[in-house]
């Protein structure tokens, strides 16, 4: 890393993986939990770069690349699901959630 | 102190301040917005690290396709209000804890590692980070996980469609 410090990534990839977990553990709403669950998914993704930045090898790309792929198509079915769970409860707040049969 | 380094420190300010944004918010609206933000603001970081064409899909496929998606169902659920109970404040202290005790244990693993392995790096190539160079090892190297995540999304959308128009009465 000839200009700006592999490590920086290091610290600010962490800290945003640090920002999801602590959404997830404190926020109710759904949606919210999801656009968490991005933010950590993109912290992994800042890593993966700036390593394949660092070795001057593309392979890291490759995996960023699915791993959006993968993003993209959990959060297609995840909204698809919350929608239905909507229609069925009328809230999105998981603390009202918490039956495995009804 | 170089031009990349001050682009670098006010990314990351931006990036940091809108996650927290995003998780702090009261409006969930707001918090989709912010998410868009920061989104952006890593794309400015994959600029600055030579990966423009994963820069680009990253702009398209989260804030344009992925944040749309989730604005839209919010919009549609009329969630745009604050109506979320909050949570007591024992709960957020001991969330706010564990999330920075988990920082904390990242930060010690990534120290040792970055004691103990002396990390020389390369430098990168000419056409490193090139929409050619991507495919070509997408479509050579990857090419069976590149073929099943076609199959993945087939499976998403059968997921998503199927999920969507299902009635909810039938129990």
């Amino acid at each position: 890393m000839d200009l700006i410090g592999y490590e920086n990534y290091f610290w600010l990839s962490t800290a945003l993986f640090s920002i999801g977990i602590l959404g997830i553990l404190i926020r109710r709403n759904m949606i919210i939990l999801l656009m968490c669950i991005e933010i950590m998914l993109n912290a992994a993704n800042l890593m993966f770069i700036a390593f394949a930045y660092k070795w001057g090898n593309m392979d890291g790309h490759i995996f960023v690349f699915f791993s959006m792929l993968v993003a993209a198509a959990e959060a297609a079915v995840g909204l698809a699901l919350m929608v239905l769970i909507y229609r069925k409860f009328k809230t999105v707040d998981i603390s009202y959630l918490d039956k495995l049969k009804f | 102190m170089e031009i990349q380094n001050i682009i670098f420190i006010i990314l990351s300010a931006l990036t940091l301040m809108c996650a927290l944004g995003v998780v702090f918010s009261k409006n969930p609206i707001h918090s989709g917005l912010l998410l868009v933000l920061t989104m952006f603001s890593i794309s400015g970081h994959y600029l600055l690290l030579h990966a423009q064409f994963v820069a680009i899909v990253n702009i398209i496929v989260y804030a344009g396709a992925v944040m749309v998606l989730l604005l839209f169902v919010l919009m549609l659920l009329n969630l745009n209000k604050d109506n979320e109970p909050q949570k007591s404040i024992m709960v957020k202290i001991i969330g706010t804890l564990s999330a920075g005790g988990i920082m904390i244990s990242l930060v010690a693993v990534s120290k040792i590692f970055l004691v103990q392995k002396s990390m020389q790096g390369r430098p990168i190539a000419e056409d490193f980070g090139y929409v050619k160079s991507l495919g070509a090892l997408l479509f050579t190297d990857y090419i069976l996980p590149f073929e099943l995540a076609s199959i993945l999304f087939l499976a998403a959308i059968v997921g998503a469609v199927f999920l969507g128009t299902r009635s909810v009465e039938n129990k």
